[in-house]
């Protein structure tokens, strides 16, 4: 048997191990938990979006075929909850958030009532049999409108609207406005999105024989969700068991505590039986968070040959009718501290207030915050070339932050440090494979001919892997930074390791593995990975803010570690040598230098279970458990580059190229660090040019209710992307990996709206919002034309 | 996410379909693909008490091509309709339509009679019907009648067809030798339907249009036949200058939907820029 490898598995394009499963059907996903009595809820969502609730008449519905329990909101006062936020940025007012609504609703698709009953159908027929009545009240979902005089208030702890004041500054921003040759404003909205997964959110509770719940989520932070349901339902948290099974995406959605979360652990109780809910479509676009819905104002002061001397930036950031999880920790922290980029701008002055209006609550998602922090950076330098009709390329590299001056702290900043990176590298690599000169001498030709096309730059870097604990702390984050694995030899040999990270997609089950494999020098099909079972993990946090690997990964480093270490103690036990003469290599220890015969890692494993022959002070056993808490956290970086194709007689966008050039560090596996790529890019592409969230100004109706109104790309709408890599290994962690999930979504839409002003640039556009659909394209080329011709 | 209950019954004949229709029209729905029904009524949207199943009826099935014209069963499917060799032979527009309809899966249940008798404003096939001078055939108590395509569709989801009604089939005259056809749609990038929709026939004779035939969808409330640019270029050469100028009362003459996502004036902007670009196409 082949028990041992030389190969380096760190680096290698392999193929997901996990897919044959997920692709031939045998993917085990919530919906797929079927268990015996079980019973079904349904929710009564609020079709207004600002309404006193007079009254509930649930009799129709008690006495409806197969009903077994029907409750309003006034019915569990006191049993469980508020909902309270995870992250809560100091000084923040938490709005109060009852689980199911007493007396006032406050979003359209705020839970009012629930039925639960003995099929879906049954549950369904009951919802629609509740009776009631509304006071309606005048709703704002705009969050430059909700900060205004007189608009409604939506919370009596929440004066003005605004939960959350956060404020950053370095340098002297006055003064060098004061001293710029220029100094330009621009207002840019980064439009509201829905984290649209293959999967929707469903859970099922099931209480146990012992006494004992376990529930089925799908969430990508399980301990997380066993201790935010155990402290809001009342439950003790060793009686409750988490499993996460497949997920069908996450991208920050299933990361937050949501009422259904509550609501069926609570009702198996009460009920006795497992209790499942499965949210549709159109319940997704209006209960589940939704991401982004910023306006920044922005003005930045910068010298005639381009270089960037001064940015402010005020930030509104829209988080619907509560703080959901991490809201006030999104627009603030995570947004305007990244608001300089990947450029050197000293005197940075920033403000960014939270805002609550009456639509779903808006949370993370994929990247939350640092696409809108690489926005305001990357609208502001592209506005900088325009004004001064300097090339965007070159205006970048005069501001970027030079490779000598990491790690960096931009604007003087206690809270952000950029561990490491190259901009340079990666600006000349992607212009070297995109043929930057010579599509710029195609586009000017082109135009000559009346084809528009335009060239789109973006660079970003971002901070991922929140941590060290000791940190969150200051700003707020009910969390640690750290995570733990355990890896467990068995004694043949084989490792089982157990992760508190989560996929969701990403491919845990193989990248893991790689950095076991290499550590632990046994092949990868020796390697078994648990995730997503509270009860099987010991311990952790879950998957967010591109963490996994960085934090995740260096744990199962770390862990893998300590096992070779004792076994090496066992080791030198069998060839009845002094430990520090033991060598462990391809995966056998051997004596270097004599003619003592090795013996291999699973001769090593048997050993430490029989136990005949440990060295003293050696305990049985080869399993070791390591909480891993980082110091620092790695900064990812990238520069992105679109070549685009407008018809200015349709507004149509045809993008021709897409070409991402990314400093992730060290690419455990460059097959499954494209693919995030790929994943990332087409969101941020969707956000640029299809998505966007849209709500009824007068009335608060979600119009974008369903995927017949909202637009998610589909494969014609997306390029082939070529995704290319720069390794500036980060000092932060023993692997050397930063994080890599969210670059697309950060790159993307800043590159490609650049692209289309490009290629719009000879009608003297220099301003559009995303998305840029078609007609708004359109409507701005008709507007240049109007203008020009008067 | 769940329908309402509901009885069904699959129906073996067209008689026993409008026998089993005319009991409760207004509470009863006929079922052809299902793609537009079904989601309908999952939302509950509708909440009809009984299904009719068509979709074993042999007479709406088939595509016939005769000396007399051209028979389409209403339960043809987009599929059917892009695969089938003799038809597209005579009209290769239904291959061209039908590959810019939903993907494979809808089209694969899809039928034509059912977009037909739905009469979405955005569909597609009403405007390449109405371009093609179709009839449609419609079947009731008292037995068969036949409406032009062009006076089918009356206003937004709303038809010819009679609560008792069901439409059986598309008649399709052979087109004259030198016709040709083009279908050209701009997609709504969330739904994929038509946010404006072009079917052009045109015949040329000495570089004149002898025959000209336009029929837009996604513009306005329902499908329409344009009847002032196809009399302005009749007898025209297809010139540039007479193309614009086509376009334009084309443009002047429909009153265009507005909405969310695009307004009126884009809408009538689509329609200029694509009845342009097809005849530009058929005049090569
Ligand atoms: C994801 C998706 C994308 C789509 N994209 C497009 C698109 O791009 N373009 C497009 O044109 N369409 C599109 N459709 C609609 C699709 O083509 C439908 O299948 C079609 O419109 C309806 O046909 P059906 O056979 O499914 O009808 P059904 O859903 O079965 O019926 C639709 C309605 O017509 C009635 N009906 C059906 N047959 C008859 C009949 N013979 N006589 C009288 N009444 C009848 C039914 O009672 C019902 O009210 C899309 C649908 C989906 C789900």
């Amino acid at each position: 048997m082949n028990d041992t490898t030389a190969i380096r598995h760190i680096g290698q394009p392999l193929r997901r191990r996990e897919d044959l499963k997920l692709l031939a059907g045998k993917g085990r996903y919530v919906d797929d938990v079927r268990l015996p009595d079980m019973l079904h809820m349904a929710v009564l969502r609020s079709p207004h979006a600002h309404a006193n609730i007079r009254s509930v008449d649930l009799s129709a519905a008690k006495v409806a075929p197969g009903v077994r329990l029907v409750l309003s909101g006034k019915a569990l006062e006191g049993k469980m909850g508020p909902i309270v936020p995870n992250w809560i940025i100091p000084g923040s007012k938490v709005p109060f958030r009852p689980v199911v609504a007493t007396d006032r609703v406050r979003f359209v698709g705020e839970c009012v009532a629930l039925v639960v009953a003995e099929t879906l159908a049954q549950a369904y027929d009951a919802i629609g049999l509740i009776d009631v009545e509304y006071e309606v009240l005048p709703a704002m979902t705009d969050e430059d409108i909700a900060i205004r005089d007189g608009a409604p208030q939506l919370h009596d702890n929440v004066p003005g609207n605004i939960t959350t004041i956060y404020k950053v500054r370095g340098g002297d921003y006055q003064k060098a406005a004061r001293e710029a040759d220029h100094v330009i404003g621009l207002r840019v909205i980064n439009n509201r999105l829905i984290p649209t997964c293959m999967e929707t959110r469903a859970i099922v509770a099931s209480p146990e024989p012992d006494g004992t719940l376990t529930v089925y989520i799908g969430s990508q932070v399980p301990h997380m969700h066993r201790r935010w349901i155990a402290e809001t339902v009342g439950i003790p948290e060793h009686q409750l068991r988490v499993i996460a099974p497949d997920i069908g995406g996450g991208f920050g959605a299933k990361m937050h505590l949501y009422p259904e979360d509550l609501l069926c652990p609570y009702l198996a109780r009460e009920l006795g039986a497992p209790v499942k809910w499965w949210e549709s479509r159109s319940e997704s676009h209006q209960s589940t968070s939704h991401g982004r819905a910023h306006t920044e104002n922005i003005e930045v002061a910068f010298s005639s040959d381009g270089k960037i001397l001064g940015l402010k930036v005020d930030t509104l950031g829209n988080v619907g009718a509560y703080l959901s999880n991490m809201a006030s920790g999104g627009p603030t922290v995570n947004t305007v501290n990244f608001g300089t980029g990947t450029y050197k701008i000293d005197n940075y002055e920033a403000i960014s207030r939270v805002v609550v209006t009456n639509t779903v609550p808006v949370d993370a998602y994929r990247g939350y915050g640092r696409p809108e922090g690489a926005y305001i950076a990357e609208r502001a330098i592209d506005a900088v070339a325009r004004h001064l009709k300097l090339d965007q390329v070159e205006v970048r590299r005069k501001n970027f932050v030079q490779p000598t001056e990491f790690p960096y702290r931009p604007y003087g900043s206690m809270g952000v440090m950029y561990d490491s990176g190259n901009y340079q590298g990666l600006l000349d690599k992607a212009l070297a494979a995109f043929d930057y000169d010579g599509r710029r001498r195609e586009c000017d030709a082109l135009r000559r001919d009346g084809i528009y096309r335009g060239i789109g730059v973006a660079a970003y870097t971002h901070m991922c892997g929140m941590a060290p604990s000791r940190r969150l702390a200051m700003s707020g984050f009910d969390r640690g930074g750290w995570e733990s694995a355990r890896v467990s030899i068995d004694s043949s040999g084989r490792a089982t390791i157990y992760s508190g990270s989560m996929s969701q997609g990403q491919g845990h089950i193989t990248s893991l593995s790689q950095i076991a494999a290499d550590v632990l020098q046994i092949p990868m099909d020796n390697i078994d990975i648990v995730q997503g079972d509270t009860r099987q993990v010991q311990a952790g946090h879950g998957t967010f803010n591109s963490r996994s690997m960085a934090v995740g990964g260096s744990s199962v480093h770390v862990s893998s570690q300590r096992i070779v270490a004792k076994a090496k103690k066992i080791a030198a036990g069998m060839l009845e040598v002094d430990e520090k003469d033991v060598s462990y290599s391809a995966g056998a220890f051997s004596v270097p230098g004599t003619d003592i015969a090795p013996v291999t890692f699973s001769k090593v494993a048997r050993m430490a279970y029989v136990g005949h022959k440990l060295p003293d002070g050696v305990g049985p056993g080869l399993d070791e458990t390591v909480f891993y808490d980082p110091t620092g956290m790695g900064s990812p970086s990238g520069v992105h580059l679109a070549y685009v194709e407008v018809d200015p007689a349709t507004g149509i966008v045809d993008i021709l190229d897409y070409v991402a050039v990314d400093d992730v560090g060290t690419l455990i596996n460059p097959l499954l660090a494209a693919g995030q790529i790929h994943g990332g890019v087409v969101q941020g592409i969707a956000q640029a040019l299809y998505e966007e969230v849209s709500y009824d100004p007068d009335d608060g109706q979600l119009l974008t209710g369903s995927l017949l109104d909202y637009a998610v790309p589909r494969a014609e709408h997306v390029p082939n992307i070529r995704s290319l890599f720069q390794e500036t290994p980060s000092p932060t962690n023993p692997i050397g990996v930063k994080g890599i999930g969210e670059s697309g979504s950060i790159a993307a839409p800043p590159c490609m709206v650049h692209a289309v002003l490009d290629a719009l640039s000879p009608f003297g556009i220099a301003h559009l919002d995303m998305p840029l659909t078609p007609p708004r394209v359109w409507a701005a080329v008709q507007e240049a034309r109007t203008g020009a011709s008067q | 996410m769940i329908p309402a209950a509901f009885d069904y019954v699959r129906a073996s004949s067209l008689a026993q379909a409008i026998d089993l229709l005319r009991d409760d029209p207004d509470g009863t729905k006929l079922l052809a693909g299902g793609h537009t029904l079904l989601p309908a009524l999952k939302l509950r949207l509708a909440s009809p008490a009984l299904l009719i199943d068509i979709g074993g009826i042999a007479e709406l099935k088939g595509i016939e091509i005769s000396e007399a014209g051209i028979r389409i069963g209403a339960l043809t499917t987009h599929a059917e309709l892009f695969a089938s060799e003799p038809l597209n032979k005579e009209l290769p527009v239904f291959r061209q339509a039908a590959s810019l309809i939903a993907d494979p899966q809808v089209r694969n249940r899809g039928t034509i009679g059912g977009s037909l008798a739905n009469a979405d404003p955005a569909a597609d096939w009403p405007a390449v019907v109405v371009a093609l001078k179709a009839e449609i055939e419609i079947a009731g108590a008292h037995g068969f009648r036949r409406v032009a395509a062009r006076d089918f569709f009356v206003d937004i989801f709303s038809t010819a067809l009679a609560p008792d009604e069901i439409l059986a089939s598309i008649r399709i005259p052979r087109p004259k030798p030198g016709m040709r056809f083009i279908y050209r749609k701009i997609r709504h990038p969330a739904s994929g339907f038509a946010v404006v929709g072009i079917a052009v026939g045109v015949r040329l004779h000495g570089g004149v249009v002898a025959e000209i035939c336009i029929g837009v969808t996604g513009a306005a409330n329902h499908a329409f036949a344009d009847q002032h640019a196809a009399d302005f270029l009749t007898g025209k050469m297809l010139s540039r200058d007479n193309i614009d100028q086509a376009a334009k009362l084309l443009g002047e003459t429909t009153e265009c939907l507005s909405d969310r996502y695009a307004s009126a004036e884009y809408r009538a902007n689509l329609i200029r820029v694509e009845i342009r670009r097809a005849l530009l196409a058929l005049s090569s």
